[in-house]
């Protein structure tokens, strides 16, 4: 077995046991990415000398006995979180040649861990879509089928992990940018409760839904991630204090489990050939002991619509700091009006361009109330539906993803169907719960994913059953086609 | 009762453009108009809940008032930030006329 095909958790081990060194490590990654790379597309940077000098430094605190649990093991970034000296485009024009002057809570604590930065990766424009397709420099292939799209918007990340180019890389999750690229490239993506994780250094899409969440090849991988780099920050006050309990994380137990279904996420608004394989894997956790019921909660069918007014207007005010003053790019054009309006339609793609109309026009005086209002009301009331199923169910389980991975270019011209692919995902977002998708099996040769829904700052709770579900559904891998 | 939304038109579309700073093609516009027509049809759902005795949730976790102590800390090295800058002079942003 080559050193890129190992898990993080045995990688550490050997590190630890001074069987490799964290610069040979890397250097088995780096080699990987230069031959898997030009056919994934996975990287906008790979910063190779910088990983380096982390990769040294990381194997000076091995051998001073100072090692913790990403001690030397490579990570990729989603190209929009802010890295020191480190170029962040968000995969947008505007932010082309942005090089932070400072690092953003996730990097300063995966550093102060001597995690190795290995790079960054691509994603829709500023994260807003499904499929990494609306990147200004280029798509991003599923390593199980090249012709297709590896999901979104953490859609580098995902193929990242999955063509093993990094054991584990992080991503942000809005409306499901992590669980579906996740479920489409055959890996596990989680999204932790809104407020477990500094947004600090995570360039702002939608404020009140961003949240950063691992990638791996495990659930146990994916648990290391999370508690590397969780807790509060004095720099973020959305992220707050809460208990966690590690050892109650990894119990793993599925049997006397009780566990929802929602109806309107096993609906014919998701595939057949998915709701099946998610049929299949439900039947194996039943036999295993879990309870299973369905339930319902309508609020769920609103779920795109509320998603499509909260994330634009919080967007369309985000957004308004890209005007060609303080950094990224300009184009020169009289008056400084003409000036941000010539910068921003050179430098936004026409996705960003459009929801920042969206989110304008919901915000417009008149509208306000029949959108923006109605919208935060669905909220209140879809937190109350799953809150109610919450206190009869430990988990609720339902697929990731409506569909398999689908054909590149595809559904570019449908702005809804790109928008539906976050059907499933959407209400953990809407009620800030923690949420995780793991393998599911396969369709057609494509990964489907199962999801895991636990309530706010439930972590534990969550893991503990991915871990089983893990276990006992675990599928047969297929080979990538790289 | 589901009713359509009224469509936007073109002349709203440019008002909205303008407001947010947007200069759009010809080809952007008649894309958008239709496309945000689309979804605005699908935002009309919404319409037909009743939602009048429902408070707003305008943030998905109960929690609030975290605040740090108050207390000097150094910023950013001024060089360190105009280095990224599209124009800068005698150590300030440089910007376009703006009060003639």
């Amino acid at each position: 077995m080559k050193l890129f095909e190992l898990s993080a958790a045995e990688m550490r081990l050997r590190l630890d046991a001074r069987e490799i060194s964290a610069p040979e490590l890397l250097r088995s990654h780096l080699d990987r990415i230069a031959s898997v790379d030009p056919q994934v597309h996975a990287f906008i940077t790979v910063s190779e000398d910088r990983a380096m000098e982390q990769a040294e430094r990381a194997q000076e605190a091995i051998d001073h006995g100072q090692a913790g649990p990403l001690t030397g093991i490579p990570v990729a970034l989603k190209d929009n979180m802010v890295t020191r000296n480190l170029r962040t485009t968000c995969a947008s024009k505007i932010l082309e040649n942005y090089v932070p002057p400072y690092s953003g809570t996730l990097e300063e604590r995966l550093l102060d861990q001597f995690a190795v930065i290995v790079g960054k990766t691509n994603l829709d424009e500023f994260a807003m879509g499904t499929s990494t397709e609306h990147s200004a420099f280029f798509p991003t292939r599923n390593p199980y089928a090249l012709d297709r799209v590896p999901g979104g918007s953490s859609g580098g990340s995902a193929a990242a992990v999955a063509s093993k180019m990094a054991p584990l890389a992080f991503g942000s999750d809005t409306g499901g940018s992590v669980r579906q690229p996740a479920s489409l490239c055959g890996v596990v993506g989680f999204k932790p409760t809104y407020g477990r994780v500094s947004r600090y250094g995570l360039v702002a899409f939608c404020s009140s839904l961003d949240q950063i969440g691992p990638f791996a090849r495990s659930v146990r991988d994916a648990v290391t991630a999370f508690e590397a780099i969780f807790g509060p920050d004095p720099r973020d006050s959305t992220c707050v204090e809460m208990p966690y309990n590690a050892k109650r994380a990894s119990i793993g137990e599925i049997s006397g489990k009780r566990v929802g279904i929602p109806k309107e996420l096993m609906s014919d608004a998701v595939d057949a050939d998915v709701r099946a394989a998610f049929r299949g894997a439900v039947d194996k956790l039943a036999a295993h002991g879990a309870i299973v019921e369905e339930f319902s909660a309508p609020m769920i069918e609103h779920g795109v619509s509320t998603y499509y007014i909260i994330a634009p207007a919080e967007a369309s005010s985000n957004l308004a700091r890209y005007d060609g003053v303080r950094y990224g790019l300009r184009i020169e054009e009289g008056s400084h009006i003409d000036m941000m309006k010539a910068t921003r339609a050179e430098g936004f793609g026409r996705e960003v361009k459009e929801r920042i109309i969206i989110g304008t026009h919901v915000l417009s005086s008149g509208y306000y109330d029949a959108y923006y209002a109605k919208a935060h009301k669905v909220r209140t009331l879809m937190k109350q539906q799953f809150r109610e199923a919450f206190g009869r169910f430990d988990v609720v389980v339902a697929p990731t993803s409506p569909t398999t991975a689908f054909k590149l270019g595809e559904r570019l011209d449908d702005p809804l169907a790109l928008k539906l692919a976050d059907y499933c995902t959407i209400p953990a977002n809407i009620g800030g719960f923690p949420a995780m998708s793991i393998n599911c099996g396969f369709a057609d040769g494509l990964p489907t994913g199962f999801q895991i829904v636990a309530d706010s700052f439930a972590e534990e709770k969550l893991f503990s059953f991915a871990l089983g579900a893990e276990r006992i559904i675990s599928p047969e891998p297929i080979p990538l086609a790289i | 009762m589901l009713k359509s939304p009224v469509p936007i038109t073109r002349e709203e579309l440019e008002h909205l453009a303008d407001l947010a700073r947007l200069r759009l093609s010809e080809e952007e516009y008649s894309v958008m108009q239709s496309d945000l027509n689309r979804v605005l049809e699908h935002f009309e759902r919404l319409q037909a809940l009743d939602l009048a005795e429902v408070a707003l949730t305008p943030h998905s976790v109960d929690v609030a008032g975290i605040w740090r102590e108050d207390f000097p800390m150094r910023g950013l090295e001024r060089e360190d930030v105009l280095a990224g800058a599209p124009d800068v002079q005698a150590g300030l942003f440089l910007v376009p006329t703006i009060i003639e």
